[in-house]
């Protein structure tokens, strides 16, 4: 068996990966009735139609031809995921600052074409604005620094 | 006349120093944002919703609209001058607007696009003066099992409008629908599909969907696509468009106005289609279709006319039924329940103030937009000589404080930063996320109107079609699925969508 369409084939197992796990978890919830409808009735019922879908889709790559898979640049997707990431985990134990600095030189070296004197400029102007716009600006409650 | 006292509320109300001045930047961010490629309203109107949360709700609203309508406008700026479109509601601007700019007329396009723009948004502001109050009174007459087909009328609209596979879009609302039950149920408490996360129990929130669906996955893909892409500008020499030019363009803005505010008051409906609806009319009617693509100015003043009419008038099913139409209105959803307003027809007689002054601020808006657009236009093309990456960094930047002091919650970015993962997957399979995140805002509506409908009937589900506002409802839905599904309209659609 060899995949016709990879963008139909992935997509349609993504799918299928969600409405497996929606009736997976979602058949413990309570049923109910038509008349009494329980927490279960609406997600099984998406889950189960997701997961046909899923499958339909899946069937369509494998069946009918289609385009093939764009390359992934890993560099960008890895680095702006990562810096996303450094700000969730940094945001609230060393504070705002130090986040927004870390965010701004990981995110600039997802792109081959930053230099590194303007990301330090950059830093520092971003640097400026999230603390001086946002947190007293706005007045938003972050916690700024470590100590 | 009680459309002259309303409108005098809304005005009064829209005319207040403070109010101007959200508006004004609102519009202003909107031309920004609409100038530049690679960011559109979704994921600003996602970034900007903590920053409203200390305004009053007047001002909030009306500053998020600025940036929906004012998105329309500076995307056409874009579209003419480096045929780039700034929004997806610009792309068939792009195909006479920079031949007319390599035919050294970027000025005249310009000119009619704003001034196009400026009419429709004055007829749509109109139209939703004029046509959301007895809409309204129609949606009291609403019972659960109306709301309950209304919905599914709406996705099904989504579905039909979606670009690309038909089956992709229905599998994306169902997912979205899925995604937007995970929490605790209204009904009965329980908590669903939590994974034992606190956090989720009051749902994952719609910024962190729309955030990481509209947000990082783009800027990840925009990265990629770099591909060096030299930048040759128009020069623009002056603005003034020719007699000709009124007179070749007069019509296709009536025609591109008319098209756009029909278009954006349907389920579904938005910025987009009418501006792709109403280029398709003016190729069609005009009496030399070979003009188009080498500058014909009515291919700019009617696509433009249209956005900005489709992206007014799609206000109306959301103040008077509480449905959105379209992703941004999905947004605007949630910005009214951040304030403490539930959507829906009973804003306009509990709210006459937020109602009617959302409404004169639109006609305002307009009115700086055509200032900031036209005498302005040096400033913005400048924008657009700033690299991307210098962009990208505040952007991401930006988007992470955004979903972060929605709820002080880091858990909240960790997960948009899951949805960009997924929104970056779902770019590359060809899968629009825009019919996920409209399920994820009306799957708890759906269900709850659905288990209301069947209480109220005793468990019998003829209630949606023996009720006649229901049946009519569901009767439009099933026409539309059936007219996509026929195979000659089908390969129309994929035209549609293919410049």
């Amino acid at each position: 068996m060899r995949i016709r369409s990879p963008r139909d084939f992935f997509a349609g197992a993504i799918f299928l990966l969600f409405g497996l796990c929606a009736v997976l978890v979602g058949r413990d919830y309570p049923m109910g009735t038509a008349l009494h409808m329980g927490s279960g009735y609406f997600p099984l019922v998406l889950g189960a139609l997701l997961l046909l879908l899923g499958a339909g889709i899946c069937i369509k790559g494998l069946v009918i031809d289609g385009e093939g898979l764009e390359s992934i640049g890993l560099r960008p997707l890895l680095l702006v995921l990562l810096a996303i990431g450094a700000f969730a985990v940094s945001v609230e134990p060393i504070g705002l600052v130090a986040a927004t600095v870390l965010m701004t030189l990981i995110g600039a070296s997802a792109s081959p074409e930053s230099r590194w004197r303007e990301v330090v400029v950059l830093t520092i102007a971003l640097l400026g604005l999230s603390v001086g716009v946002f947190a007293y600006g706005l007045g938003l409650p972050f916690r700024l620094f470590p100590f | 006349m009680e459309l002259l006292a309303d409108l005098q509320l809304g005005f009064g109300v829209a005319l207040t120093l403070q109010n101007i001045l959200y508006c004004f930047i609102g519009v202003l961010l909107g031309t920004l944002i609409g100038v530049l490629p690679g960011i559109g309203p979704v994921a600003t109107i996602a970034m900007l919703l903590p920053a409203t949360y200390t305004l009053p709700p007047v001002s909030a609203l009306i500053m998020l609209a600025g940036i929906y309508y004012g998105a329309q406008y500076g995307g056409s700026t874009t579209a003419i001058l480096v045929n780039i479109p700034g929004e997806s509601s610009s792309v068939v601007t792009c195909l006479d607007g920079y031949a007319m700019a390599r035919q050294g007329r970027a000025g005249p396009a310009l000119a009619i696009a704003a001034l196009g723009s400026f009419f429709a948004g004055t007829v749509s502001t109109l139209m939703l003066a004029l046509f959301a109050p007895p809409l309204a009174e129609v949606a009291f007459r609403f019972g659960p099992a109306e709301y309950f087909s209304l919905m599914v009328l709406g996705l099904i609209a989504a579905i039909v409008l979606a670009r690309g596979s038909l089956i992709k879009a229905i599998a994306m609302i169902i997912l979205g629908l899925l995604l937007g039950i995970v929490g605790a149920d209204t009904n009965t408490g329980l908590f669903r599909f939590t994974f034992g996360l606190p956090q989720l129990a009051d749902g994952i929130g719609f910024v962190v969907v729309a955030m990481g669906l509209f947000g990082f996955s783009e800027i990840i893909a925009n990265l990629e696509r770099r591909a060096k892409r030299e930048i040759v500008m128009a020069r623009i020499t002056s603005l003034m468009p020719t007699r000709e030019d009124f007179a070749a363009s007069w019509k296709a803005v009536l025609r591109g106005t008319g098209i756009g505010a029909l278009l954006g008051i349907l389920p579904g409906g938005g910025a987009v289609l009418g501006s792709f609806a109403a280029y398709t009319l003016e190729k069609k009617i005009a009496k030399d279709p070979s003009r188009f693509g080498k500058g014909a100015i009515e291919g700019v003043a009617a696509p433009e006319s249209a956005n900005n009419a489709g992206a007014q008038t799609s206000f109306i099913p959301l103040l008077t039924l509480g449905i959105p139409s379209n992703a941004v209105m999905a947004l605007m959803v949630g910005a009214m329940t951040i304030h403490g307003i539930t959507p829906g027809p009973q804003v306009m007689s509990q709210r006459p103030d937020l109602f009617w002054g959302m409404i004169a601020s639109m006609w305002i808006g307009n009115f700086l937009l055509v200032i900031l657009n036209l005498p302005l236009i040096g400033i913005w093309v400048k924008l657009l000589s700033v690299p991307y990456r210098l962009l990208y960094p505040a952007i991401l930047l930006f988007c992470c404080i955004g979903v972060y002091s929605l709820n002080n919650s880091a858990v909240d970015v960790g997960l948009a930063l899951f949805f960009g993962l997924l929104g970056y997957l779902f770019i590359k399979l060809d899968c629009e996320p825009a019919p996920l995140l409209l399920g994820f805002v009306l799957g708890p509506m759906m269900e709850d109107n659905l288990r209301r409908a069947m209480l109220l009937s005793r468990g019998n589900p003829g209630v949606f079609v023996t009720r006649p506002l229901s049946l009519g409802l569901l009767v439009v839905a099933l026409a539309l699925l059936i007219v996509v599904v026929l195979p000659a309209v089908r390969k129309k659609r994929e035209e549609a969508f293919q410049d």
